[in-house]
């Protein structure tokens, strides 16, 4: 079956009212990621419909805030706590924010530098 | 309204094979709410993709869980292997799969035990893990191991099935279904099952879809989704079609389950008739540039691999969405309602894996 795996960089102004729309269209939350770029992060959100899956790409500073989607994808609250504990990304208003105690982990954001 | 305590559970429990732990909101004997917590064994693999070159990585990736060991190999070679636009041979494709399909019998008899064992139903537990025996059986025969057994590598697969193996193979696969009929009737009509699983925990589709279920979760919600469907390694030659239940409760999970092992004994054989004969890998020259999002189908659920290589031997990221990751909200959903009794048999029918989770 030749499903859609597409990746579609979007802006911070557009990122919610997406999300949103895809909601609207009821599409399911795949998986959220975080990857370290020269001076910030490359956030993935990934939704599908049926086998097709888009993938929203947003880049953002190193110290940019960044919306939660819990508000509209309750179910994102593991991922974004993981991707702002392990990283260092800032995600703001987190339905159930662990506030850096997901893991139990020694060191804080360990993803943030590379090696 | 009831007064509310909050009853610790886990991550020690007699049902529990991994620590998770849940803060139970109840009031009297009901849960009105759940907060987890996990973490206790975060091990960092995805971080070492940074420090081992891609093709070693493959070691670390069957290693993230013993369960699922196989599928974590297949999902991070495949998304490296499109990065690099390498074509595996059709015969590494086929057995990929059949490792794959043996890994699903394997999880779905072990977690089939697990439930019964968790409604004491003892002899029904040690009937299913006598069944998976077989399982494990075939993997030492093929591999050489029988829960991590590294048959995976980019370009292929490293070990090959003679015509006796694969004579085995169907051999076991005709036996196994005999002997899982007895096993299926008692699950799925015996009063103490049903007595404990039917109209437990109950998901309709739309809210299934919203909380991110995946695997038999899902498709016990009547969405007729299996990742399987997008045809990577052999699926794109087979007859398959996702089991799916519309009642949404337990029941219904371990029904859902209970055909993919009837339709694994299936697909095993077609694989077996099917398999062509030729090379089991190619060489791969070069080093990974460019990123990859792989969807495939583990036991548990829909897995996600992403690589993103940046065309040296080390990778610059490696990501893995377990099931149990997108399992988790839903089962939160589920206790709502719940009796505190019933939570531990909840909690089994996501299937959860935190090893996998914690990675």
């Amino acid at each position: 079956m030749e499903a859609l795996n597409r990746i579609l960089p979007i802006t911070m102004d557009q990122f919610l009212p997406t999300v949103i729309r895809y909601k609207l269209e009821e599409r399911r939350l795949v998986q959220i990621n975080a990857c370290r770029i020269e001076g910030g992060y490359e956030l993935s959100y990934s939704f599908a419909s049926g086998y097709n899956m888009d993938t929203l790409r947003l880049t953002v500073q190193e110290d940019e805030l960044v919306s939660s989607i819990t508000q509209i994808y309750p179910c994102a609250f593991m991922q974004e706590n993981e991707a702002a504990e392990l990283f260092g990304v800032k995600i703001e208003n987190i339905d159930r924010d662990y506030n850096g105690r997901l893991y139990r982990i020694d060191r804080q954001t360990p993803f943030k530098e590379k090696g | 309204m009831a007064k509310r305590s909050i009853v610790p559970f886990g991550p020690q429990h007699p049902v529990l094979p991994e620590p998770v732990h849940l803060d139970l909101v109840l009031e009297d004997e009901t849960v009105v709410g759940a907060i987890p917590n996990i973490g206790f064994v975060h091990r960092g693999l995805e971080k070492l993709v940074e420090l081992k070159d891609f093709k070693s990585y493959v070691y670390i990736a069957e290693r993230v869980c013993g369960i699922c060991s196989c599928g974590h190999g297949i999902g991070y070679c495949e998304s490296v292997e499109h990065v690099m636009e390498v074509e595996i041979p059709e015969r590494a494709k086929y057995l990929r799969t059949i490792w794959m399909e043996m890994s699903r019998i394997h999880s779905h008899l072990l977690w089939m035990g697990l439930l019964a064992d968790a409604m004491g139903f003892e002899s029904l537990f040690m009937e299913s893990w006598r069944l998976r025996e077989k399982v494990l059986d075939l993997f030492d025969l093929t591999t050489g191991g029988r829960i991590i057994f590294s048959v995976n590598c980019v370009g292929g697969v490293l070990k090959d099935m003679t015509a006796e193996m694969l004579q085995e193979i169907e051999r076991t696969m005709g036996e196994m279904e005999k002997a899982f009929k007895p096993l299926e009737e008692t699950f799925l009509g015996e009063y103490t099952v049903l007595s404990r699983l039917k109209g437990l925990g109950k998901m309709g589709p739309e809210q299934a879809v919203l909380s991110g279920a995946v695997g038999p979760t899902l498709r016990a919600s009547g969405i007729r989704y299996d990742a399987r469907k997008l045809g990577y390694c052999a699926y794109k030659d087979l007859d398959i079609e996702p089991v799916i239940d519309t009642e949404g409760d337990a029941y219904a999970r371990c029904k859902v389950r209970m055909g993919e092992v009837r339709q694994s004994f299936d697909l095993i054989c077609q694989l077996v008739a099917k398999i062509p004969e030729g090379p089991i890998s190619v060489p791969v020259k070069g080093n990974p540039k460019g990123e990859y999002f792989m969807r495939i189908e583990q036991p548990r659920g829909e897995a996600v691999y992403y690589v993103k290589g940046n065309g040296t031997k080390f990778l610059d990221r490696f990501r893995l969405r377990t099931p149990t990751t997108s399992n988790i909200p839903p089962m939160l959903d589920m206790l709502k309602g719940c009796q505190l009794a019933d939570v531990p048999l909840l909690i089994l029918t996501i299937d959860p894996c935190i090893s996998c989770t914690e990675r």
